[in-house]
């Protein structure tokens, strides 16, 4: 039933290009209508040389003409149809492929944080390209195989029925002798699909991050990890090749079989005056003919299977939940820039309550700074006010408007966001600081690089601001990368900014005077500022003093060393000698 | 593609027995069409039933012991073709963690993965299809012909001539399309990495609602891979085509000419249908092999793309992998740098004319601009990079001398960016010494100010590990990996930055606790902190790749301007001035 339902899904994919395939389909069949032809011709130019000065020669070269009338007729459909299924073939591997791609960016924050991108990027380069593979295969087989299979019955009975009746009769055992096998290695199939992500995603967790497993000499401790999950594929590999690739061989039995079986009853015919001998030959062609079909798709079954395994893994990222609908939200229009906590509650996990009953007012305007010990729910805040994860409980809303009735898109482009974590992607500096406004000229993306205090060194690049990123990044140090996301956003001119440690890598002489750009950026705008160095944020209007997902002290850096509680501690700490 | 052969050693049986049925399977399958002719010459002409029955029972007999050589030669090749594969990835990924951090920077890890995966896939292929059909798929095409010779010697001219024009025809199309392969793997690497860049920066492309840019991106990416595949596939398309016209056309001469030879006596009925069957035999066998070929070409591509990882050595060479003997006492400085020298890439110096000494059990702190080069120089000290002038001396002995694991297993490093990997606490605890108790761990931990929460989790030590630990935080995962070097009381402790994103107080705690362990070990600091550092026995100043100031924290305040300067920074006049 599962396969059925891959199948079915894979039809809707192919159903868009319904005229390739009809057009398919129709070559295919005057293809196998010629390729028929030819041997009943063949058959009878036999008939017409019968033996030592009996030949009719002016009768068989006009057979043989026509033979190659058909011939040519024969493989220009087969041609045009090749190219048909090629076309429907490719498009629909890139249907899917624009798929997933897109669900990538639709489903919740929460299932890519949670799934090895190795895996992922797996389903989105070597399954789909499985699943092209298959289709190909299918169409080229499955089509033309039906039609000579058809075709040839019909050719068979017009000729003699006995035999043909033979033929029928025997021929579905080879059908069954492969879907058997299929049903065998189908489980091993899906066990290698499964372990080939596995390994993917572990090559890709431990290259990505070489230098750690290096510094660690943790290779030999990797190469066994690698080579256990390896010895897994090993096996399961193994035995899906294995029991697949028996079941040409077998099909290839049943067939001589069948042969056999035609070559004696045909014979016994001849003798008996039921067939000519011209007619057994062709007899005998067409049972090759007949079960041709019956190998091919056998000997394509290890790529089918592979493919439908496949094809399993992709709609199982196809099918996996988008995040809420937006179809009622609104836009947020002029963004005044109040924002208010109500009540929120969130955790990652069921077990481990994070965020309980936060309640917070924000007037238009403000700097909010959040500190706090690591791990108390700083960053969560910022998951939440961006919409990355949803709360399980209580409303946060801008301007009055809750944050959940209006367009992802537009809250997040009210937000200009530095995260402590840069990300960068594989293209020029220049385009890396454009990246939230593309149309940017190259004094204005200067002058936020300038801001950015990011300017001297991206002159100091091998190629300055057309210095390509390399795809990992690390042609730049942590401070650099931070610098460019910071530009990034100086360039956006946003009405909210969220700083999550922005400037945790870069050196302080360096910050301050970033965090001097980024105040007269901010000027008369929101923002939130989460922290540890807490000599950058002693000016903000209020500072939140968060523990364990709790406000657990509010108010100016002034009133909170008046207070002397949690704050100061921390304040005091930071110039805390640690004595040897 | 010959120089992978040596992964295939361990299945010279099965190469040699998969093909070996095969050929048997083969000489079987040849011999059917002349029991097939001799029931119609002989059968029918006398008009026996029991020579045909009997005959056709021996036909049958015959696809029997075919089948089962068959089944055997299917057996080595999934064998065969499989464990190659299994012993290629094994090797590819034993190499790539010999490769040094210079050929990492170059090669990225995207296509690193495709190499791995889909290339060695298509080898895979390959061998499989070598065993089966190298063997078989010319003898079915040289046998057929030697039968049509034994047949008629005039007529199988005709093919050697069919036969010659299909291989000129496979030979041209598939010199063709080897290119497009090629491109076809360049593109599917570009859509692996468009995957990859929009995973690991979802965050970043929602919060600057790029999805729709993105995808528009991809999806050219993914157009450009459909057009190459449409090209290669248009020019295959031509194979079947092509080979089945002259294929019928070789018959269409071969009626004709034994038309001839039968009118003057030369020829049976039965010889000329033996002789079209032979045909259709080549044109069958041709597809399969023009099918070979096909994957052949694809495989070299990949085979070329796996050679060169396999090409790419360690630009960091170990000179011996014996342990050598290191005097190790408190004369002779731990760690030492005599006018070093390095650059990334390119001829300007990275950094330059490096000259520091730091002797056992001193802490060390380095200081600096973003992008000074502090990074730079504790990845010499490991030797990650080799520096291009001066030396780099760990117990007075140049680190080149020493195997790279006697050097590295001194060092305990927590680099910028903190990765743990997917597992458990204790797995990541576990990476420098699998053996560790527990209790090792949780000392580490401790140390390493991360027992605090992780004592708080369900599972302690053993709770899951996200891939690169994102279900911690920022300030969470940097503990975790501090306490990652702990483990194994490393000689030399590198903070390469690494409490950028812990709170003071947790700093400070950190720096105390790490201070109280063994007081042998180094600890080299690198931070942009002036509080992180300003207690460590030498303080060197980076600016620009040079060193401008080294000293202890208060000979450096009256000493060296830019490190006045940072320290003002961080704190309130009063403080200093206190």
């Amino acid at each position: 039933m599962k396969r059925n339902g891959v199948l079915f899904k894979l039809v809707k994919y192919i159903g868009k290009y319904k005229m390739f395939i009809v057009l398919s389909l129709l070559c295919a069949l005057v293809n196998v209508i010629c390729v028929l032809m030819s041997p009943v011709l063949i058959g009878n130019a036999i008939d017409g040389i019968v033996g030592a000065g009996r030949v009719d020669f002016v009768q068989v070269f006009k057979i043989l003409v026509m033979v190659l009338i058909i011939t040519l007729c024969a493989s220009l459909f087969k041609w045009l149809m090749s190219l048909c299924t090629n076309k429907v073939a490719y498009n629909t591997v890139s249907d899917i492929r624009d798929d997933v791609y897109k669900k990538f960016n639709n489903v919740p924050l929460k299932y890519i944080d949670g799934h090895p991108h190795g895996d992922l990027i797996n389903r989105i380069t070597a399954d789909v390209d499985n699943v092209g593979d298959g289709l190909i295969q299918c169409i080229n087989q499955l089509f033309s195989g039906v039609v000579t299979i058809l075709g040839t019955l019909a050719f068979m009975l017009s000729i003699n029925v006995k035999i043909a009746v033979i033929v029928v009769f025997i021929t579905p055992l080879s059908l069954f002798v492969a879907a058997f096998i299929g049903k065998m290695s189908a489980k091993t199939f899906r066990e290698q699909a499964q372990t080939q992500g596995e390994l993917s995603s572990y090559v890709e967790e431990m290259i990505s991050n070489q230098r750690v497993v290096l510094a660690f000499e943790y290779e030999n401790e990797a190469q066994s990890v690698f080579e256990e999950i390896n010895a897994r594929l090993y096996k399961s590999g193994q035995k899906s090749q294995l029991y697949s690739s028996f079941a040409n061989p077998s099909t290839r039995f049943v067939n001589a079989v069948v042969y056999a079986g035609v070559g004696i009853f045909g014979a016994l015919n001849v003798i008996n005056r039921g067939l000519s001998v011209g007619q057994l030959s062709c007899f005998l062609t067409y049972a090759n003919q007949y079960t041709k079909p019956f190998n091919e798709i056998t000997s394509v079954v290890t790529q089918l299977q592979t493919a439908i395994a496949s094809a399993n893994r992709i709609f199982a990222v196809l099918e996996e939940e988008n995040q809420s609908p937006e179809d009622n939200c609104c836009l947020l229009e002029k963004c005044g820039g109040d924002v208010t906590f109500d009540n929120v509650c969130f955790s990652y996990t069921a077990e481990r309550e994070l965020i309980k009953n936060f309640s917070l007012n924000v007037k238009s305007g403000q700097r909010i700074a959040i500190v706090g010990p690591t791990g108390c729910g700083k960053t969560t805040l910022i998951n939440l006010l961006m919409r990355f994860y949803e709360t399980d409980s209580g409303r946060i809303s801008i301007d009055g408007t809750p944050v959940k009735n209006i367009k992802r898109d537009s809250l997040r482009k009210s937000f200009g966001m530095v995260l402590q974590e840069s990300w960068l992607y594989n293209a020029s500096v220049r385009d890396n600081i454009a990246y939230g406004k593309p149309d940017a000229s190259f004094e204005e993306i200067q002058a936020a690089a300038k801001a950015a205090y990011a300017h001297g060194f991206i002159k100091r690049l091998p190629d300055g601001y057309d210095t390509i990123i390399s795809e990992d990044g690390e042609n730049l140090s942590q401070g650099q990368k931070q610098l460019l996301c910071i530009a990034r956003v100086m360039l956006c001119n946003p009405s909210m900014l969220i700083l999550d440690e922005a400037t945790s890598s870069i050196d302080t002489l360096t910050e301050q005077r970033v965090q001097k750009a980024f105040a007269k950026l901010m000027k008369g705008r929101t923002s939130f500022i989460v922290a540890h160095r807490l000599s950058t944020i002693q000016d903000a209007d209020v500072i939140l003093v968060m523990r364990d997902g709790n406000i657990v002290e509010q108010g100016t850096h002034d009133e909170l060393i008046e207070q002397g509680g949690f704050y100061s501690q921390l304040y005091f700490a930071s110039f805390m000698p640690a004595s040897r | 593609m010959f120089k992978l052969r040596r992964y295939l050693k361990d299945y010279k049986k099965q190469l040699i027995i998969g093909p070996a049925f095969k050929l048997f399977e083969a000489i079987l399958e040849l011999i059917v069409p002349l029991v097939m002719s001799d029931i119609i010459d002989s059968g029918i002409k006398s008009g026996s039933r029991s020579y045909v029955i009997t005959h056709g029972i021996m036909m049958v007999s015959l696809s029997a012991i075919g089948l089962c050589s068959a089944l055997i030669c299917q057996a080595s090749a999934s064998v065969a073709s499989q464990g190659f594969g299994t012993k290629l990835r094994n090797a590819l990924f034993r190499h790539i963690n010999t490769l040094s951090y210079a050929e990492l920077d170059k090669l990225g890890t995207p296509t690193l993965i495709t190499r791995m995966t889909s290339d060695v896939n298509q080898l895979q292929l390959a061998v499989a299809m070598l065993i089966r059909l190298v063997i078989r798929a010319p003898f079915l095409i040289v046998g057929a012909m030697i039968m049509a010779f034994a047949i008629s010697p005039a007529l199988s001219v005709i093919f050697m001539l069919a036969a010659m024009l299909i291989g000129l025809v496979l030979y041209t199309v598939m010199s063709k399309s080897v290119t497009f392969y090629k491109i076809i793997q360049k593109k599917l690497d570009r859509i692996s990495l468009l995957a990859r860049e929009n995973l690991s920066g979802n965050r970043v492309i929602r919060a600057f609602c790029k999805q729709t840019e993105n995808q528009s991106k991809f999806n050219a990416a993914s157009d450009e891979y459909v057009e190459t595949g449409i090209s290669v596939g248009k020019l295959s398309a031509l194979l079947d085509p092509l080979t089945y016209i002259i294929a019928n056309t070789a018959i269409i001469f071969i009626v004709w000419f034994s038309g001839k030879a039968v009118y003057a006596g030369n020829l049976h009925q039965g010889q000329i249908i033996a002789l079209v069957s032979y045909m259709t035999q080549i044109l069958l066998t041709m597809i399969v092999f023009a099918n070979l070929v096909v994957i052949f070409t694809k495989a070299s591509a990949s085979a070329a793309r796996v050679n060169e990882v396999f090409e790419l050595s360690p630009s960091v060479k170990e000179k011996n992998t014996e342990t050598i003997s290191v005097v190790k006492n408190s004369k002779t400085p731990k760690i030492e740098f005599d006018g070093v020298c390095f650059s990334y890439a390119g001829d300007e110096y990275d950094v330059k004319n490096i000259s520091f000494k730091i002797m056992r059990g001193q802490r060390a702190g380095i200081i600096g601009g973003t992008g000074s080069g502090k990074s730079t120089v504790v990845n010499l000290m490991p030797r990650f990079y080799d520096c291009r002038q001066g030396r780099v001396m760990i117990d007075g002995i140049d680190v080149r001398e020493y195997p790279l694991k006697q050097l590295r297993a001194q060092f305990g490093i927590v680099p910028q960016r903190a990765v743990l990997f997917s597992g458990t606490i204790a797995s990541n605890m576990r990476w420098k010494n699998k053996n560790a108790t527990d209790d090792e761990i949780i000392s580490a931990l401790k140390t390493a100010q991360a027992w605090e929460f992780v004592e708080k989790l369900p599972d302690g030590i053993n709770s899951p590990v996200n891939q690169g630990g994102k279900n911690f935080s920022g300030g969470q995962r940097q503990r975790l990996t501090i306490a990652r070097a702990l483990i194994d009381k490393p000689e030399i402790l590198i903070l390469d930055d690494s409490s950028s994103a812990l709170d003071y107080a947790t700093d400070a705690r950190l720096r105390q606790a790490i201070s109280e362990l063994d007081s042998a070990m180094n600890v080299i600091i690198v931070s942009q902190r002036v509080s992180s550092i300003k207690d460590c026995d030498v303080i060197i100043v980076l600016d620009n790749g040079e060193i401008i100031g080294s000293g202890t924290h208060e000979e450096l305040l009256s000493t060296c301007d830019e490190y006045r300067a940072i320290y003002e920074s961080q704190h309130h006049s009063e403080e200093v001035r206190s």
